[in-house]
């Protein structure tokens, strides 16, 4: 009790040396200011500032001279093609991250089954499509479709299977770019599941056995609990990514054959900026705000949740 | 020592089985799930791999062969023409010269930016930081397809006004590259920096270090391994980008390699496919050896958005 008040007594007294703390303390906050100053500086011009820009642009006409408020968007409700691009981007999207999210948990446990020893071999083979520039092995794939050329025809053709119009047929290039997009981004499903998989400790599983639990059993009662979270969060991620593809579905088919395969970014790109109507292209890409949006709440209390846990 | 450890030892030095006979079924379960499990990872890996090697073998082919549509899946003349092509055409070169400067310089933005933004986020707490973090992982999540038609405009209206030119410059992607590799950079380093102890740097702090000497001396060495991963990360997004480029330049001297690939070797109707898979390779090339050597710090820094948090 006397030792306190002596403190807060010494404390009180020395007038001079809080003040400089103060100015110390300034000096702090001013230092972490002009440390994060160029990230607010880059965020705010180059993403935050365009954003609304972008708003800014839809309302606008072609010549961007007047303003037309939602003029751009009542014309695109009433273009079929706009439909079309909006069906097309909802498909793609979930068909594509469903697929990508069961092949990467399959290839995740095969991986996580075999001995430790030959896992990290494994693992670096199968991430290899996630590491090459999606438009460079984009092509590869726009080369294994080629029409008259096609290498995966020439191996059906072995089974005498027909040849496939992979780009084509409206139908096969919307499964084409699908299958493309579901190569390129299952590897990272199958990384982020393989780091859940280890953080799930031992025990649990030793547990459940000498309770006499089965391999299902396990998998619904501990595995998927405990990866539930990475899982969201994954799943999330790739939703906004795929969403806003443009580098498969750009170089694949380009939008065709007849629009069929076009999704919210080439649409915006050809109207934007090869056909030079911004203000309509912009319009394009602002309907991708309302799911990403969502998506982003979700991954958003995901991760805070596990920064709690942790 | 007990009586069984003794016998156990026995019978482990005398070369005999270890593990006992009752689990046999068990360890036939285990070989079955083996099976099954190499089974389908040789199946993935054939479907994974497909392309890379498809690209390989085409980039050997002459255009005489590939005309020929002999077996696609092998190279009956195998030839280094389209390498000698490509590496030695002005154009191609300059595509990896503009690849390769606006890399270099979108990673040293990146990482002094970030390096010192994550800094100042997890060690020193000031107004408004919590929500500071909180956007800047958000921005990570707004995608380049929604930025791009605005900053387009942008560009050709800063045009307007201050005469500087931008669009159809390489230079205008060391300008946007950032917003996408910032974000993503600055939430890892405040992972990594949030895990060093704070005895560490308030030991330093009295004795007399300044925070620049902090970062310098302590975080960084400390931190080592996230700034590897954050470096490989913002060299793998800038290298591959294609978004960007692609609508902001045109003129053949200014493309970074994917767009020029994409653009000037496709030529109407006309596809040299050898030069074509062989431009690509040489693409995938740069990312594919950092990968190879690096792997560890490749997917720590692919996992920590979700695992550090």
């Amino acid at each position: 009790m006397v030792d306190t008040a002596t403190k807060s007594g010494a404390y009180a007294g020395a007038a001079r040396p809080r003040s400089s703390l103060k100015r110390l303390m300034q000096r702090k906050s001013t230092i972490a200011f002009l440390l994060t100053l160029p990230l607010i500086l880059i965020i705010a011009s180059l993403v935050i500032y365009p954003a609304f820009y972008a708003v800014h642009l839809a309302t606008l006409s072609k010549s961007m001279t007047k303003f037309v408020g939602f003029g751009n968007f009542t014309f695109l409700f009433k273009r079929e093609v706009f439909w079309m691009v909006v069906q097309q981007s909802c498909i793609f999207a979930i068909s594509a991250v469903v697929f990508k999210a069961l092949i990467g948990f399959f290839v995740a446990h095969f991986i996580h089954a075999i001995p430790t020893k030959g896992q990290r071999k494994w693992r670096g083979m199968l991430l290899v499509p996630w590491v090459i520039p999606p438009a460079m092995s984009t092509l590869a794939w726009f080369w294994l479709f080629d029409p008259s050329y096609s290498a995966i025809n020439w191996l059906l053709a072995l089974f005498g299977i027909d040849p496939v119009p992979f780009l084509g047929n409206p139908y096969w290039a919307r499964f084409s770019v699908i299958l493309v997009n579901v190569w390129f981004g299952a590897p990272f499903f199958m990384i982020m599941y393989l780091a859940a998989l280890k953080s799930v400790p031992e025990q649990l599983y030793e547990a459940a056995a000498i309770d006499g639990a089965n391999w299902w059993q396990r998998l619904w009662y501990i595995t998927l609990p405990m990866m539930r979270n990475i899982i969201s969060i994954t799943v999330m991620f790739s939703l906004i990514v795929t969403f806003a593809n443009f580098d498969i579905v750009r170089v694949l088919t380009a939008g065709g054959p007849i629009d069929k395969t076009h999704v919210f970014a080439t649409y915006a790109f050809l109207l934007g900026i090869q056909g030079g109507d911004i203000p309509l292209g912009a319009a394009v890409s602002l309907f991708m705000v309302p799911i990403l949006g969502i998506s982003a709440i979700f991954i958003l209390r995901d991760v805070t949740k596990r920064g709690n846990e942790a | 020592m007990t009586a069984t450890a003794t016998f156990e030892k026995d019978r482990r030095d005398r070369g005999g089985p270890t593990r006992p006979v009752r689990h046999g079924s068990m360890s036939r379960d285990r070989k079955r799930a083996l099976f099954w499990s190499y089974f389908f990872l040789i199946l993935f890996v054939i479907f994974f791999l497909t392309p890379p090697i498809y690209m390989f073998i085409t980039s050997l082919k002459s255009s005489t062969e590939i005309a020929g549509a002999t077996n696609p899946w092998w190279v009956f003349d195998p030839t280094l023409a389209n390498y000698e092509a490509l590496l030695t055409s002005s154009e191609f070169l300059t595509f990896i010269l503009n690849s390769a400067m606006v890399s270099v310089l979108v990673v040293s933005i990146t990482m002094v930016v970030s390096v010192m933004a994550a800094f100042a986020l997890s060690r020193m707490r000031f107004w408004g930081s919590a929500t500071l973090a909180t956007g800047i992982f958000l921005c990570y999540l707004i995608p380049e397809t929604l930025l791009f038609i605005p900053l387009f405009k942008m560009f050709a209206v800063v045009n307007e006004f201050t005469g500087i030119q931008l669009l159809n410059k390489w230079y205008v992607l060391v300008l946007v590259y950032p917003t996408l590799t910032v974000p993503f950079c600055t939430w890892i380093m405040i992972g990594y920096f949030a895990s060093i102890p704070k005895e560490l740097d308030e030991a330093a702090l009295i004795d007399g270090a300044t925070y620049l000497q902090t970062l310098t001396k302590i975080f960084i060495p400390v931190a080592l391994p996230g700034i590897i991963a954050a470096t490989i990360f913002a060299f793998t997004v800038s290298w591959a980008q294609f978004l960007y480029p692609l609508a902001f330049t045109t003129s053949s001297d200014q493309l970074v390699l994917p767009v020029g690939i994409v653009t000037t070797l496709i030529k109407g109707d006309v596809y040299n496919w050898g030069q074509i898979m062989t431009g690509a390779l040489i693409a995938a090339a740069p990312p594919l050896v950092i990968y190879a050597f690096l792997m560890d710090y490749y997917i720590a820094g692919l996992t920590a958005g979700a695992t550090k948090g």
